[in-house]
């Protein structure tokens, strides 16, 4: 048998395991990774995406940080030890409900908002909302004023006060800047995973997923279409494009 | 090395791309200063003969075959490369290699007495070699690596 006729098979087989989800959404929520077809290189991203994240709040457990040392892996940042100025592009955070007393355990991070309050003020144009709905700052065009961090309803931005050095080729970051979660965005348009998600599923709880909001088909669009999902600070009409369950 | 005056001086497409119109908003000073700096590398990269006692920028060799440029056309042009390669991939995600950074730090990286590529602290590193003897001062370097990948790095997670 050649090689082509192998794929062919593999092919089906993926398919076939696709109709699964489609046809009982939720029962096999992690089972699949959800990478997307890379864009080609030479692409621009398109507004015909949205990226987004789901996180279920019921696996997320309070002990469990495989997210943001995950992140902290990935994107090459590492403090000194001093939390109020050290660097975060996300945290885990405790909700207790005052009335039932129930407590949840999240990740928070950038939630890329399609009304973006970080943009709406950046005097320079660094902050941006790149076509496919991830919110970035344009590092070159960044002056360090820090009223992004001020309008953020989420506190997900960081200055970086100090010098870095060892950075990832990958990853570039450096001082007197403003930097938060971009959702791997270099891995995203390489057809993969934001790392923190990579990890929740292989060392984590398999809480997050990541994926298309626009598409239908994918899973996540399925996900918030079925089940009741909530955006954080909804009130606030930012749209986030990362959603919670079971908060 | 071909004579400055083969070097491109009308707005004909090179390689095609919109680092020429930038090219074309010069004022005649800048492109008089841009010329006579071309004409000052012509000198000092080709001919170290004529530069008897001049002591010349020392320019470390690439790996690699060939540059994604023509050498030439690179001492002039880099800055407008780079420029315009960071914004398509800052704000509109292309990911093509041809001009990106990262790709001019893995060919032009130069192994120090350790065996290690050097970074941007020392004078070998093939991003120093010219700039600081034409006191240009880049900040890059304060977020990029200026040494290729390790690999495995990241195995630990
Ligand atoms: C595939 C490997 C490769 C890549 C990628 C590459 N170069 Fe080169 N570059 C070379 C080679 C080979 C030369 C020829 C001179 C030599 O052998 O050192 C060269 C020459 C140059 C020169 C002229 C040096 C001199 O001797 O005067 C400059 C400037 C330069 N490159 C800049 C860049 C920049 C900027 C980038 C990224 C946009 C880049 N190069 C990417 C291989 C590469
Ligand atoms: C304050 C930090 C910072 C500084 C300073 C900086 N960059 Fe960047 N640069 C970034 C970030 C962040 C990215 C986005 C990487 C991504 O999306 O993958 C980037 C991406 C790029 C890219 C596209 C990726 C690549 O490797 O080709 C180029 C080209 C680039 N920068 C060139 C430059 C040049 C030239 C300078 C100096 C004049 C510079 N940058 C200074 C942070 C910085
Ligand atoms: C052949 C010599 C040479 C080499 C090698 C070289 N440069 Fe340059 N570069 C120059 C000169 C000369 C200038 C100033 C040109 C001018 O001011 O018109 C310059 C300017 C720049 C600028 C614009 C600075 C500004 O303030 O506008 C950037 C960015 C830059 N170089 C990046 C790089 C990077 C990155 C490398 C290493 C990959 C590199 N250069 C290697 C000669 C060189």
């Amino acid at each position: 048998m050649s090689n082509k006729a192998c794929d062919a098979g593999r092919r089906d087989f993926l398919k076939a395991a696709a109709a699964v989800v489609t046809l009982a959404p939720g029962v096999t929520l992690m089972s699949i990774p959800a990478a997307a077809a890379p864009r080609p290189a030479d692409q621009p991203a398109s507004a015909t995406q949205r990226w987004g994240l789901l996180v279920d709040t019921t696996r997320c457990t309070t002990d469990c940080t495989a997210c943001v040392s995950a992140c902290r892996t990935e994107n090459g940042i590492s403090g000194h030890g001093r939390p109020a100025t050290d660097p975060q592009w996300i945290r885990k955070i405790e909700l207790r409900n005052e009335t039932t007393g129930a407590t949840h355990s999240l990740p928070m991070m950038c939630q890329h908002c399609a009304n973006p309050p970080c943009v709406d003020v950046c005097p320079t144009g660094a902050s941006f909302k790149r076509a496919d709905g991830i919110v970035l700052v344009d590092r070159h065009t960044c002056i360090g004023c820090r009223y992004c961090m001020m309008a953020c309803p989420y506190k997900a931005r960081s200055f970086v006060h100090e010098d870095v050095e060892d950075q990832r080729p990958d990853v570039p970051r450096g001082v007197g800047t403003v930097e938060g979660c971009n959702l791997c965005v270099a891995r995203v348009d390489a057809g993969g995973l934001p790392a923190c998600v990579e990890s929740c599923r292989s060392n984590g709880n398999g809480a997050m997923l990541f994926g298309d909001l626009n598409d239908p088909k994918s899973e996540i669009a399925q996900r918030v279409k079925t089940y009741a999902t909530t955006q954080l600070r909804a009130d606030l009409g930012l749209d986030t494009g990362v959603r919670y369950q079971g908060i | 090395m071909a004579p400055f005056s083969s070097l491109p001086r009308k707005r004909e497409p090179i390689t095609g791309g919109e680092w020429i119109p930038a090219c074309a908003g010069m004022t005649r000073k800048v492109r008089i200063a841009l010329g006579l700096l071309g004409v000052l590398f012509a000198v000092l990269t080709t001919a170290p003969a004529v530069a008897e006692g001049v002591p010349l920028p020392a320019i470390p060799k690439a790996k690699g075959e060939k540059c994604v440029e023509e050498p030439q056309l690179m001492r002039r042009y880099h800055m407008e490369f780079l420029g315009h390669q960071r914004d398509a991939t800052m704000r509109q995600g292309i990911r093509t290699t041809r001009h990106s950074l990262k790709e001019c730090i893995s060919c032009h990286a130069v192994d120090g007495t350790d065996g290690k590529p050097v970074t941007i602290k020392s004078e070998q590193h093939f991003c120093n070699a010219c700039h600081s003897y034409a006191a240009v001062r880049i900040d890059c370097f304060q977020c990029h690596a200026s040494t290729p990948e390790v690999p495995g790095r990241q195995a630990a997670r």
